[in-house]
């Protein structure tokens, strides 16, 4: 048996309070969570839970309180260099164009840049921008922005991919065929996914696993739900069948109140 | 509302713009002719032209235009250049930066034509005095554009980077230089003008040479006229100058929306 690719032990992570005062705030507290390799995790949780303070924590960009992570069976210090991390913001360089932003990771690690021209032209096509490679990110809608996003991370070929709601922004059409060439991408060459999203119909028809976590603060997963729906999947169709809608019920069950802590935390603050 | 108009084409615009020249100069001319507005002061456009036209097809302006525009050009290109070091470097050391911050705030607030005299100590009355002088003052200018631009660098385009294997010098060249760009663009249309100011300035209180020389001495004379002549001269270069810097803007942040 291989090392899981990712092993996050008793994490908890505490925000110290802002200058203008206040108390410091911890957002999870002790989380434990296993990733095989090869598999696709969901995490699914309410607003501001702190879904993304777990991804950095995982690519290395923040420290936790208390806790460690390890990598294929390596204790985690500085940054994850195998992973490849969709923010959630908007993370392209705005003065490259779209070809020049899927080159970036080639370019940096010293790649012809003949070569990296040609592998990131591919990798436009791939994810559905052929011959879009040479505009500004200004000209291009946010849904393309988002599939750049997946060129620039997927052509480095990451061991682990952190998505952090990659689809969020997307019209429900663009985003089944997304998920769909995702699910493509990943059988043909199956990474450790860490995949975070609001939505859980796309967390059940996607993941290996749902883990489902509690409204901060000090949230931690208070479910976990393996999903073995055969595979591969049509993310539209699978929506329909009867298995899929037991493990909605069951997994909406958890969550339901959890939401509407979440909510109320928000209403207060 | 009037802002929603759609603007003349181009070409229209241009003669509505040669138009407001034309009458500028021709109420000037009607003002002082008439003499409401007294000659000896306010110059008299014919001869204004008259007297650039003359400096340029004797030539003898040429040596006095040639020095201006070098120590504007040194002025310009070495503060811009100091600035923009100066600028990243303590832009990326927040512990230096918070150590020297109050002295560059208050070297910046100082009025740095006053150091002309000390410069013409310093460095003589040539051409270096006065570079030291557009030197004092681009700097600064460019200095906090650069530093505010470092500091201002989005922190998810700056983790993405990092994640996607950037090294140090990498993230300096891929992100934070073309980051602050922007930044260092809005100073640099300042920083032109003000190169020219330190180059003048510096003329004017001391030196045998240069546009500001040459002002100076008609002002020595009386000679309102020359004395136009030179600003209006000065102007010139200085817009072109503005317009080479505009030029290099656009190509160089061509990514920007509009
Ligand atoms: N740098 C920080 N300093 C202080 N508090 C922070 C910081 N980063 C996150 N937090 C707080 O930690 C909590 C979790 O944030 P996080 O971004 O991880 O939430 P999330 O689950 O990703 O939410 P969403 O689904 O809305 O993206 C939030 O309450 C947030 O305000
Ligand atoms: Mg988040």
């Amino acid at each position: 048996m291989s090392a899981p690719a990712v092993v996050l032990r008793d994490i908890s992570c505490t925000f110290p309070p802002s200058s203008r005062g206040g108390q410091p705030y911890t957002a999870v507290r002790d989380v434990s969570l296993t990733i095989a390799d090869g598999e696709f995790v969901s995490v699914v949780g309410p607003t501001g839970c702190g879904k993304s303070t777990l991804l950095n924590v995982t690519a290395g960009l923040l420290t936790p309180s208390t806790g460690s992570v390890d990598i294929f069976g390596e204790s985690l210090s500085g940054l994850n260099r195998r992973a490849g991390y969709m923010f959630q913001a908007e993370a392209l360089m705005p003065w490259r164009t779209a070809i020049q932003n899927v080159m970036a990771g080639l370019e940096m690690r010293g790649i012809d840049p003949v070569e990296s021209r040609t592998r990131a032209t591919e990798w436009l096509s791939r994810v559905g921008l052929r011959g879009r490679g040479d505009a500004y990110l200004h000209q291009l809608s946010g849904g393309m922005r988002k599939r750049v996003a997946l060129a620039q991370i997927l052509i480095l070929e990451p061991q682990i991919l952190l998505m952090d709601e990659p689809f969020g922004a997307l019209d429900v059409q663009t985003r089944q065929l997304m998920e769909n060439e995702l699910l493509a991408l990943w059988s043909a060459n199956r990474k450790s996914v860490i995949f975070i999203t609001h939505d859980l119909e796309e967390a059940i028809s996607m993941s290996d696993r749902v883990v489902v976590m509690s409204a901060g603060p000090a949230s931690r997963p208070i479910g976990e739900f393996p999903i073995d729906l055969p595979r591969p999947r049509d993310v539209a169709e699978i929506r329909l069948t009867p298995e899929f809608l037991k493990i909605h019920a069951a997994i909406w069950e958890t969550m339901r109140d959890e939401v509407l802590k979440g909510y109320q935390q928000h209403e207060r603050a | 509302m009037s802002g929603h108009d759609t603007l003349p084409p181009l070409w229209r615009l241009n003669v509505y713009r040669l138009a407001l020249f034309v009458a500028a100069m021709l109420g000037w001319h009607v003002l002082t002719q008439s003499k409401i507005l007294p000659p000896f002061f306010f110059g008299e456009p014919l001869k204004v032209f008259a007297q650039i036209w003359k400096w340029f097809s004797s030539g003898s302006i040429y040596p006095h235009l040639a020095i201006t525009l070098l120590e504007t050009m040194l002025a310009f290109f070495g503060g811009t250049l100091l600035g923009l070091v100066a600028g990243l470097w303590l832009g990326l050391k927040p512990t230096a930066s918070a150590l020297l911050s109050p002295y560059l705030k208050a070297l910046n607030s100082m009025p740095r034509l006053i150091l002309a005299p000390i410069f013409a100590v310093w460095f003589g009355l040539g051409l270096w005095s006065k570079v030291a002088l557009g030197i004092s003052i681009v700097f600064f200018l460019v200095f906090f554009n650069v530093y505010h631009g470092v500091r201002e660098v989005n922190p998810v385009v700056l983790a993405n980077a990092r994640m996607l294997g950037a090294s140090k010098r990498q993230l300096l060249r891929m992100v934070y230089v073309p980051s602050a760009m922007t930044w260092v663009f809005a100073s640099l249309h300042n920083a032109v003008g003000m190169a020219f100011v330190g180059a003048v300035i510096g003329e004017y209180l001391g030196s045998v040479k240069g546009i500001g020389y040459l002002i100076l001495e008609a002002e020595g004379i009386f000679d309102i006229n020359a004395v136009l002549g030179g600003v209006i001269t000065l102007t010139l270069f200085a817009y072109g100058l503005d317009m080479i810097v505009t030029w290099a803007e656009r190509r160089l942040l061509r990514w920007q929306p509009n």
